[in-house]
């Protein structure tokens, strides 16, 4: 096995970001419950608006201090053996050394981990930290959780992120976040049993009863309830989210939907559990790059962009390095280094010339890889792909409680 | 200080559950009556309504979860008996080998062992497959995804638990009392019914309170194993607590499934008697 393939057969055998977080959730579940219990003590407060100077006002006084604790996803960086040979650049370059700790398995599980200690204002153990656009991500924002960004310092990412990963809706002009990687949830298919899919109504086709897969995370089962019905996410309202309640119920009382996966929806499909279902473009494109035959498509009526973002959480003690390394990942040839083990969406569309060079002086598998890489639109999606993209739609406390009351019901039923 | 011993004994343990059990009971009462929301704080407004919501909300649930754990139960009991039975009184010198074995499964995470079922049990996995390739089951019978891998689950995992319970009461069951049955004439299922199983009782009844309580309140089993029909209230309390941050409405749900499974107990030690319940306290 050549070594630049590695990454992706390693990634596969540990099926990346399935089992292990989910495992790891599950294993976390019940403490994880308990800190957020004793959250409860904690009077949430609302964070006021920031204010036009809070960005000078928070980093006049931060200076660099060579150090920085990362926090990011398992399998979620270039990796060789155990070392990180970006991270290894980046020492090289600002002398700043980076602990980097996979300590992230799920949103729900890290917010409820680090919300106490952010309400009571003490150090999480993370200067910088990859964060999925998510409720609990807007709970973050909304709470004051995170520091707003010096855009003057982040150079690179002003001239090389791509324009559709700027000014997110969730946090306009990139305030508090910049993106790390992103990904579609789209249609995951096995050709052997299902006919070329191109519609959202597929999820719905009664040919597929009892193999259809769907997602449990309300905010993405919702989106395709409201894909289904030409309704765009973020100017839906209380009554388009009944309407597509009722959609994604139907589906579910006709006994379509197997099962409401988390991330093991993967599994699933690889083992003929579901032959068609909802999907994460990334996971995708790693079993097909392992020889699977799936398919992944971006429905006709909508797909969903998401994406993990770096973020400094207010407890930070070394911020200048945490916002050094932000705009260091921004310059193309380290993103390039990241999407080449990553395998989501690159937030630096130039990355995509990088690799199909790289391919051009490599042979065999290796070059087979990297061409895969490039030329594929689970990556760099097309921009037909892109157009029929939406996000999450953001949600105030009050909105998130009808939201949920109308789709969890749907899931856990 | 002779009188004082007893207390002073005591109290490293009772300290260890008022701090570790009552304080956050207190705690969980009060945050169930509270409103609002993570970012906006909650504040106390002694709503009990809340209970009569998550009741009415969640009651498919509640049910369900009780149906499972009485089940699984039942289940546990049949399979656990035999086995105890065998074990104390046919296992002869390699007893505490068979009890190993018993817990062995206990030595892998329970997580591990229950996400081993779905490569097992996949549709096109080594067990279906052959079988529906031979043509011995329908093409698309499946397991997982059912009420019945939910219940095996449970049943699996907490097995153990029936059986070494089960397995105390009938090794303290003196031979000689079955001998003495057998002199009055007593047949061998007799014997069974009038002198062994009476004397076992009090070990079902303890291996009961173990899996029961917590069959009816697990959720990895429903959530790894289970479908669109098959949430228990474990999952909903998941769900309210680290997805949806409702403490109120969580914390509701689980004082809840505390009183319910509380009154079941009683009412299930009342019907039984009180000597046993006492016999299985002492174990």
């Amino acid at each position: 096995m050549d070594p630049r393939t590695t990454p992706a057969f390693l990634r596969g055998m540990t099926q990346s970001r399935s089992v292990t977080r989910r495992d790891a959730f599950r294993l976390a579940g019940l403490s994880a419950a308990g800190l957020a219990l004793s959250a409860c003590g904690v009077q949430g407060k609302k964070a006021a608006p920031p204010k036009k100077d809070a960005v000078a006002e928070y980093w006049a006084s931060k200076k660099k201090n060579g150090t920085l604790r990362f926090a990011n996803w398992p399998l979620y960086i270039d990796k060789d053996g155990k070392k990180y040979p970006s991270l290894e650049l980046f020492t090289a370059d600002t002398g700043i050394q980076v602990t980097y700790a996979e300590a992230i398995q799920e949103m729900p599980a890290f917010f409820g981990k680090i919300q106490p200690q952010l309400a009571a204002g003490n150090d999480i153990g993370h200067d910088l930290m990859v964060l999925t656009n998510s409720i609990q991500l807007n709970r973050a924002i909304q709470l004051g959780y995170l520091v707003p960004l010096d855009h003057s310092k982040l150079p690179n990412f002003a001239a090389n992120a791509g324009a559709r990963f700027k000014n997110p809706v969730w946090d306009p002009g990139n305030t508090y976040t910049v993106p790390w990687a992103g990904g579609i949830t789209g249609i995951a298919y096995n050709p052997k049993y299902v006919d070329e899919v191109t519609s959202i109504e597929d999820l719905w086709n009664p040919k597929y009863k009892g193999k259809v897969g769907m997602m449990t995370d309300t905010q993405e089962v919702a989106n395709f309830g409201m894909f289904a019905l030409g309704i765009d996410p973020d100017k839906s309202t209380e009554a388009d989210w009944k309407k597509a309640g009722d959609k994604l119920r139907q589906q579910r009382d006709a006994g379509l939907v197997r099962k409401y996966y988390e991330n093991d929806y993967v599994d699933a499909l690889v083992r003929g559990d579901v032959w068609i279902t909802m999907a994460w473009s990334g996971d995708v494109f790693q079993q097909v790059a392992e020889g699977k035959d799936l398919r992944f498509v971006v429905p006709a009526e909508g797909g969903t962009i998401w994406t993990d973002n770096l973020c400094i959480p207010k407890t930070a003690q070394n911020p200048v390095d945490a916002l050094t390394l932000m705009d260091y990942v921004y310059q193309p040839k380290i993103a390039a280094m990241l999407v080449e083990y990553i395998n989501y969406i690159a937030p630096v569309p130039a990355t995509k010339d990088i690799l199909t060079a790289k391919a051009a002086t490599e042979k065999g598998e290796d070059k087979e890889f990297l061409e895969q890489v490039a030329a594929s639109p689970m990556i760099y999606p097309s921009d037909a792909d892109m157009a029929k993209l939406r996000s999450y739609k953001t949600l105030s406390p009050a909105e998130e409680k009808v939201f949920e009351d109308i789709f969890q019901p749907v899931t856990q039923g | 200080m002779k009188r004082l011993t007893p207390y002073l004994l005591v109290l490293p343990g009772g300290l260890w559950l008022a701090v570790f059990l009552v304080v956050p009971m207190v705690f969980m009462a009060s945050v169930s009556t509270q409103e609002g929301d993570l970012v906006n704080g909650f504040a106390q407004t002694f709503n009990v309504g809340v209970y009569g919501d998550v009741l009415s909300q969640y009651g498919t649930q509640f049910l369900r979860s009780a149906g499972y754990g009485l089940a699984a139960t039942v289940l546990s009991i049949l399979l656990a008996y035999p086995v105890a039975y065998w074990i104390a009184f046919r296992g002869g010198a390699r007893k505490s080998t068979y009890l190993l074995l018993v817990l062995l499964p206990f030595f892998v995470s329970f997580v591990l062992r229950t996400v081993s079922w779905k490569f097992l049990l996949a549709d096109e996995g080594i067990l279906l497959a052959p079988l529906k390739s031979a043509g011995l089951l329908p093409g698309d019978f499946h397991v997982l995804q059912t009420t019945a891998a939910v219940i095996g689950g449970l049943v699996y995992n907490y097995l153990p638990f029936m059986i070494l319970p089960i397995y105390v009461a009938l090794e303290r069951v003196d031979p000689r009392t079955v001998e003495a049955a057998q002199d009055l004439y007593a047949s061998r299922r007799e014997a069974f019914t009038r002198i062994v199983l009476p004397l076992s009782l009090p070990g079902v009844f303890a291996g009961v309170l173990m899996t029961f309580v917590p069959m009816t309140s697990d959720y990895v089993n429903a959530a790894i194993l289970g479908g669109p029909e098959n949430t228990m209230i474990g999952n909903i309390i998941q769900t309210e607590y680290l997805v949806n941050n409702d403490y109120p409405t969580a914390a509701a749900l689980s004082f809840t499934l505390m009183a319910a499974m509380l009154v079941g107990i009683f009412a299930y030690a009342r019907a039984l008697g009180t000597e046993n319940v006492l016999e299985a306290a002492a174990r």
